[in-house]
């Protein structure tokens, strides 16, 4: 059965035509994921489905009846919820986790003057019950971790009892473990009934969820995949339009020791990591949610002190208090979550991407725009960024887009370590490897680490796998024919390897 | 597409064109307006809370605000009065004692907010009692002039020199004999300097980066702790400007002018997102907001609107240039997005 049938839909902004006559249906039970490449019109058709766009052509239908949603509240009340990207923008961070739950209701019309917070929780324990999160309801939300606060997000949608659920990159924020608890949940939103559009990069995720597979391609529908077992690579190739092969690294065992790290302590246990990161060398970094990874990261580049433990860059002591005091020691870190932590939303292409190294491109503290304008251009060349010129608005930009600006900024000047935190978040394939290949190509001459969720891109990009547990190296793989089920259960560790053995 | 440009242009320029508009509607209806004296009449007026405004921009542009550049102003006036009237001070050290003064302040309002953690309008709203409180105690709640009674009996032996006087009344020739009077010219000068700052060194663009993403600023290496500080203690001293320049201007300390001052310079930043389509604070956009203000409320005068219908005057300029600044900006990104 249909629950929702699009026809020849189409929407342009000015003179750019985004959608160019999109067909699909999503049906009740089954889950689609739309694949797409950065600019491909996914985010568009979303927001036209949930009422944020309108349409310029073609038409919608819900049911059998025609659906035209004025904005987004009216396509929530005709049974259209979406769950955005980013994830603040589906919860209330200063609420506690009963009130976020039961938002919807203190807004209903027939709702009582006062709040009655037994009853509130109450209600709220029943619908975490429900969709499986443990909880408790009385903790404000901004103290839940990242996937916790995800869970909420889709909890609150399906508050609404909706009839289309659209998951725009619920993953894209979530370690293996957490997003293992979110197709959980939406295998059990499937058994409910609920048509899903799952919209996502990550090729792990589509192969564990997806009934259906819709690609896109500069706004029009490029393939449909819909019988078992499905055809990963055919989609991968409807979605760039040429195929993609895989990834052959060429491992480098690296020269002189960089970066070396002498028995530092992640966590406040007394587990320890050691290693060295050689020059020209790319080591990715991988680990689940508390296993250490961000603590290391934000230790080398200063914004942690550690417990205990060294670290030396060329033999010299390193010990950054600042992420200055990282940055003058040629240290450079692009930070997950760009965002928050590295777009500047004001600013143009050139300014985002030189930001850092402003005194280098100004004498007695005037800015050289000129220097600043040709430095970006050059990057904006090398690394294949798409867009009208440097002077272009941040935010113009697609998301992989952004990210190569928030990566070639910390590219513009050579470093001894450079350290990439989850670098392809929200970025497709194509530009996914474009970044990869420009990172190992521009490898020597410093050590590269890569902080990665993903075992996907960390093979794609490294000459040596690193599994953080723990605070502890769980283990150590050159990237040549790696045992991936040893690495699996690196990564999730012996608590871990239970789970997998119960379910 | 057409349509888009011409939103654009409207965004862009729709406020200069405003005021050009205004300028000659003002020249041809109103007698006098068009001539030399009125222009630095205009300047005059808006001189002192031009130089508030640009130190109050300083703050917006790192996403801060400056509740207490008034009372710093009014500090200021109290302060160099009390210096060289009682204390008899010669005019340079009273003006330093008061640039102190308002950097001092700004620390404090600083190290409050980016040590202490205190939201900004607070910080600066405690602040900004403080001195309204304590530039009366020392003078019982009067005003200073010279030779004024003074608590014990005595009279007050000092006076304003007129080395100070000299900064609030002087007079350059320019086209017309004694034109432009001083503040005029420090305005300008302090907004050159504000707008080479902030648009050309690589500080100001820091702040500007600091203002829109703090988070992001620091993490590649900005010290934004130093950089909020420094706005605040700009924002302090220019409003002690302000305020030596109404004290020279007034030659006397009187505990009830500046009023308005806060008020008055708040705006003109405000409006100053309007100019260009800047959609954020600058130093060009403060100077034509404050001008625009003073044009409005001179031809205004000049064709016999009371004066009690100023404030209206300025409200509504404000709420027009917010409507321009906030609305049209937010539709033109709505558009570009895809």
């Amino acid at each position: 059965m249909k629950t929702c049938e699009i026809i020849g839909l189409e929407k342009s902004f000015g003179g750019n035509h985004v959608l160019r006559g999109i067909d699909m249906h999503l049906s009740a039970g089954e889950v689609v994921v739309l694949m797409g490449a950065n600019g491909a019109g996914k985010s568009t058709l979303v927001k036209v489905l949930c009422g944020f766009h309108d349409h310029d052509g073609g038409s919608m239908q819900l049911d059998g009846v025609a659906y035209c949603p004025a904005d987004a509240a009216d396509a929530i009340s005709h049974g259209v919820v979406t769950v955005h990207q980013s994830i603040d923008d589906g919860v209330i961070p200063d609420l506690d986790v009963a009130t976020n739950l039961m938002l919807n209701q203190l807004t209903e019309p027939g709702a009582g003057l006062l709040v009655r917070d037994g009853a509130l929780r109450r209600a709220a324990q029943k619908v975490a019950d429900n969709m499986g999160l443990r909880m408790d309801v009385r903790t404000k939300v901004a103290d839940l971790s990242v996937a916790d606060r995800q869970m909420i997000a889709i909890a609150r949608a399906m508050a609404y009892d909706p009839k289309v659920l659209i998951l725009d990159e619920p993953t894209s924020s979530l370690s293996a473990s957490e997003a293992d608890r979110l197709f959980t949940l939406v295998d059990r939103l499937r058994t409910q009934g609920v048509a899903i559009l799952y919209i996502s990069h990550r090729m792990s995720d589509i192969r564990r969820i997806a009934d259906r597979i819709v690609c896109m391609r500069d706004g029009e529908i490029s393939g449909t995949f819909e019988h078992a077992p499905l055809d990963y690579s055919g989609a991968v190739t409807a979605m760039l339009g040429h195929s993609m092969t895989d990834v052959d690294i060429d491992v480098q065992h690296g020269g002189q020791p960089i970066l070396e790290i002498d028995a530092l302590s992640l966590s406040g246990s007394a587990q320890t990591v050691s290693f060295s990161a050689q020059d020209g060398e790319v080591i990715a970094i991988t680990g689940l949610l508390g296993s250490g990874k961000s603590a290391l990261a934000d230790i080398i580049f200063g914004l942690q002190s550690p417990k205990s433990g060294q670290m030396r860059i060329a033999g010299q002591p390193y010990a950054p208090q600042s992420a200055a005091q990282a940055v003058a020691a040629g240290v450079f870190m692009s930070s997950k979550d760009r965002s928050t932590n590295a777009v500047i939303p004001d600013f143009d292409i050139a300014n985002n991407m030189t930001l850092p190294f402003l005194s280098q491109f100004s004498r007695a503290t005037l800015l050289s725009t000129r220097a600043q304008r040709a430095a970006a251009q050059d990057m904006i060349a090398r690394l294949g960024i798409v867009c009208q010129s440097d002077d272009d608005g941040i935010g113009t930009l697609s998301g992989g887009n952004q990210q190569k600006v928030m990566i070639g900024r910390w590219l513009l000047k050579d470093c001894r370590v450079l350290l990439l935190d989850e670098p392809f978040q929200g970025v497709d394939i194509g530009a996914r490897r474009d970044i990869g290949a420009h990172i190992r190509a521009t490898a020597k001459g410093r050590a590269t680490l890569v902080f990665v969720a993903e075992l996907d891109e960390a093979l794609e990009i490294a000459d040596r796998i690193i599994v953080l547990n723990e605070g502890a190296i769980a283990g150590q793989h050159e990237n040549r024919g790696v045992d991936m089920e040893a690495l699996i259960a690196q990564v999730s560790g012996p608590l871990g390897a239970q789970q997998q053995v119960n379910t | 597409m057409t349509r888009e440009t011409l939103l654009n242009f409207a965004i862009r320029f729709g406020f200069l064109i405003l005021l050009f508009g205004l300028v000659i509607y003002f020249s041809l209806s109103a007698n006098g307006f068009a001539s030399p004296r009125s222009a630095a009449f205009i300047l005059q007026s808006v001189a002192i809370t031009g130089i508030l405004a640009l130190g109050v921009t300083c703050t917006l542009v790192v996403d801060g605000f400056d509740l207490s550049i008034g009372s710093v102003a009014t500090s200021a006036l109290m302060l160099s009065a009390y210096a060289m009237v009682i204390l008899e001070m010669s005019a340079g050290s009273a003006v330093l004692l008061c640039l102190l003064m308002g950097a001092v302040v700004g620390l404090i309002n600083g190290l409050l907010i980016v040590k202490f953690k205190v939201p900004d309008l607070l910080a600066t709203l405690g602040m900004m009692f403080l001195l309204i409180g304590l530039q009366r105690i020392p003078t019982q709640g009067n005003s200073i002039a010279t030779g004024m009674k003074l608590a014990d009996g005595s009279t007050a032996e000092g006076t304003f020199s007129a080395a100070f006087l000299w900064l609030g009344r002087h007079r350059f020739d320019l086209v017309v004999e004694r034109l432009v009077p001083m503040p005029v010219v420090i305005f300008l000068i302090t907004a050159v300097v504000i707008w080479v700052f902030l648009e050309l060194t690589r500080h100001g663009r820091l702040m500007y980066a600091i203002g829109s993403n703090e988070r992001a600023a620091a993490l590649v290496g900005a010290n934004v702790s130093r950089y909020k500080i420094a706005a605040y203690m700009i924002s302090g001293v220019t409003a002690s400007i302000g305020g030596i320049l109404l004290a020279a201007r007034l030659g006397r300390g009187d505990i009830a002018s500046g009023n308005n001052l806060l008020l008055d310079s708040v705006a003109a930043a405000l409006i100053g997102f309007a100019v260009l389509g800047a959609a954020r604070a600058n130093a060009f956009g403060t100077a034509i907001g404050a001008l625009f203000v003073g044009i409005l409320l001179q031809g205004l005068t000049m064709m016999n609107a009371p004066y009690y219908t100023q404030d209206f005057v300025k409200g509504a300029v404000l709420v027009l240039a917010l409507v321009f600044t906030f609305y049209l900006s937010a539709k033109r990104s709505a558009g570009g997005k895809t």
